[in-house]
């Protein structure tokens, strides 16, 4: 299948694509690493030295209740702020390429 | 047996034969594009049935009735362990995202494998996938249709032959009839169920256990280790829990079927709009179901059979005849799950074998033909299977998320990322996946307190890089065609 666009340099809308998965592996990272340190940091202690926030062991609330609030804004912020709304159609794309750069 | 829980089911599968007819006009209208309209829905869908078809084609058996049974028995290190599956909502889109729409409408492609077949230009490629698709896939639906005739079994209290023949009946015809736009559709009817069967049940369980302090203090009591993130006998390490961000967290953008919806949506809006909806419903099923499993334990003491445990509480803590509609959410979780994977597996081997190997120049009416033919053909081989499941079947479907991850997660990223991936570099990774993951899970079953997908994805990427780079350098630089 020959195509005139060379594979990424000249579309510009594979730099854009290519960003966000970066912003995609940067909030699974960032996700892990608030589940993991939360979880075994404060999970670790001897259960009597548990402290509890609305019933729920702390280690748990901080790190999977709140943590799923937290990746919900930034998922939120994400889209509404870095993400840019491109065609998937390779006829128009130079007509659309030109809006929506944020 | 309770005849509000048989009402519910039965207005259930009525709705879903419904939908089914009603969107298969759009299949008969549009002939020149059977193949897009009936495996992908014509590319057309919005952001929130997107996000609802990948929660429930993901969501399944799995979090409903298996991961509440597994917190039963853990306590809460294995709500952690689930927590995992959060990043599914963003992680598939965000990675995937825009260069697979656009290299998937660009290649024309309508399943993992059109993608793969136009990207690397290799025939070992293209059969070693749809090999791997038919085999994990085809034994994942055989499971899960022993699960969903279980299912109707102990709702209905019909015999498990007969609740396999009824689960079977609803299943084929609805997707025969009414392909891929039918099976998005209900997704989304099932993912709402799900979502409001989840939240009734948690507040009930936790009215029930009289509030979450005192489920909390009758855990402790019996024993302590259920509110650790260690599970019930500390044995959840923190490496192992850690390990499942790989098989059911970001691995599942490897996941053909999680694939194939990653490129049937309309616009950059859809898929925008997709990630908000998506992360937060995989959220609220994941910490809601699995805190169900946790707290039922006080409630419901001694419950010996795990997957039991979602349809007792349910029953326990809500009146009868609401009791009966929420039930009705595992069931429709299972069946979205067969009939996306009865979907996929037929597109496998029509479109992958059929039309590129057998007859390539088959008539529109041809394939119509032969799709509506393998799906049945299908259905009735897995109803055999389903009748007396062997003990490979049910090996086959825990191994079938981690073999696929193995085999396609680096030939699928790399292809979109990498300039310079080739067929050589895709080859060696499936292999080596695929081959490590069948040896590992056999002999070395958690390597490195680590689960057996693990290394597997690592092997399998530096056997991507070398045989790229190997045969690139005897080659010379190879001229992509794309």
């Amino acid at each position: 299948m020959e195509n005139n666009k060379s594979w990424n340099a000249n579309d510009r809308r594979f730099k854009i694509a290519n960003r966000e998965a970066l912003i995609g592996v940067g909030l699974a990272i960032f996700n892990f690493i608030w589940w993991y340190s939360f979880a075994y940091g404060l999970g670790s202690k001897p259960v009597e030295e548990y402290t509890y926030v609305f019933g729920l062991p702390a280690w748990f609330f901080y790190s999977c209740v709140v943590g799923l609030l937290v990746v919900i804004i930034l998922v939120i912020i994400i889209v509404k702020f870095f993400l840019v709304e491109v065609s998937f159609d390779d006829d128009d794309s130079d007509e659309k390429d030109g809006r929506g750069r944020p | 047996m309770n005849p509000t829980v048989l009402i519910s089911l039965f207005v259930f599968i009525a709705i879903i034969f419904i939908v089914g007819l009603w969107s298969s006009r759009n299949v008969n209208r549009k002939e020149s594009t059977f193949l897009q309209e009936y495996f992908l829905g014509s590319r057309e869908l919005g952001g929130f049935i997107l996000a609802m078809t990948m929660v429930a084609t993901y969501g399944s058996a799995s979090s409903f009735l298996g991961g509440p049974g597994a917190a039963y028995t853990q306590g809460l290190g294995w709500v952690l362990l689930a927590m995992s599956q959060v990043a599914t909502g963003y992680f598939v889109l965000l990675i995937l995202g825009k260069k697979f729409a656009i290299m998937a409408r660009r290649y024309d492609a309508i399943t993992l494998t059109d993608f793969l077949r136009k990207r690397y230009n290799s025939k070992a490629v293209v059969i070693l996938s749809a090999i791997s698709i038919i085999i994990f896939l085809f034994s994942a639906m055989t499971a899960q249709w022993v699960g969903g005739a279980w299912l109707i079994e102990s709702l209905t209290g019909l015999s498990y032959t007969s609740a396999l023949f009824v689960f079977a009946i609803a299943v084929l015809i609805y997707v025969i009839i009414g392909g891929f736009r039918a099976v998005v559709i209900t997704d989304t009817i099932q993912g709402v169920v799900m979502v409001v069967g989840t939240l009734i049940i948690l507040v009930g369980t936790i009215i029930a256990g009289g509030g979450i302090s005192n489920i909390m203090n009758d855990l402790v009591t019996e024993n302590p280790n259920l509110i650790t993130p260690f599970g019930h006998d500390g044995g959840l390490t923190p490496a192992y829990v850690s390990s499942f961000w790989i098989l059911v967290g970001v691995g599942v953008v490897a996941l053909p079927q999680v694939a194939v919806r990653a490129m049937s949506y309309k616009n950059a809006k859809a898929m925008h709009r997709s990630l908000i909806v998506g992360t937060i419903v995989v959220g609220f099923i994941m910490l809601g179901m699995h805190l169900i499993g946790v707290f039922a334990r006080p409630i419901l003491p001694g419950i010996e059979v795990a997957d039991q445990v979602m349809p007792l509480i349910t029953l326990e803590v809500l009146p009868p005849w609401l009791a009966g509609i929420v039930l009705a959410a595992p069931l429709a979780a299972i069946m979205s799950t067969v009939d996306s994977l009865l979907l996929l597996v037929s597109s496998a081997v029509v479109k992958d074998v059929y039309l590129n190997y057998v007859k390539p120049d088959a008539t529109m009416r041809r394939v119509k033909q032969v799709s509506f033919g393998v799906t049945a053909v299908l259905g009735v081989l897995v109803f055999g299977l389903a009748l007396s499941p062997p003990d490979l079947l049910i090996w086959l479907n825990l191994f079938a998320f981690g073999g696929l991850e193995a085999a396609f997660i680096w030939p699928l990223i790399f292809g979109l990322y990498w300039q310079r991936a080739n067929k050589s570099g895709a080859l060696a990774s499936m292999v080596a996946g695929v081959a490590s993951y069948i040896l590992i899970h056999n002999f070395w079953p958690h390597p490195f307190g680590m689960h057996s997908v693990v290394l597997p994805v690592v092997l399998s990427f530096f056997a991507f890089v070398i045989g790229t780079y190997v045969t690139d350098r005897s080659r010379g630089k190879q001229q992509a065609s794309f």
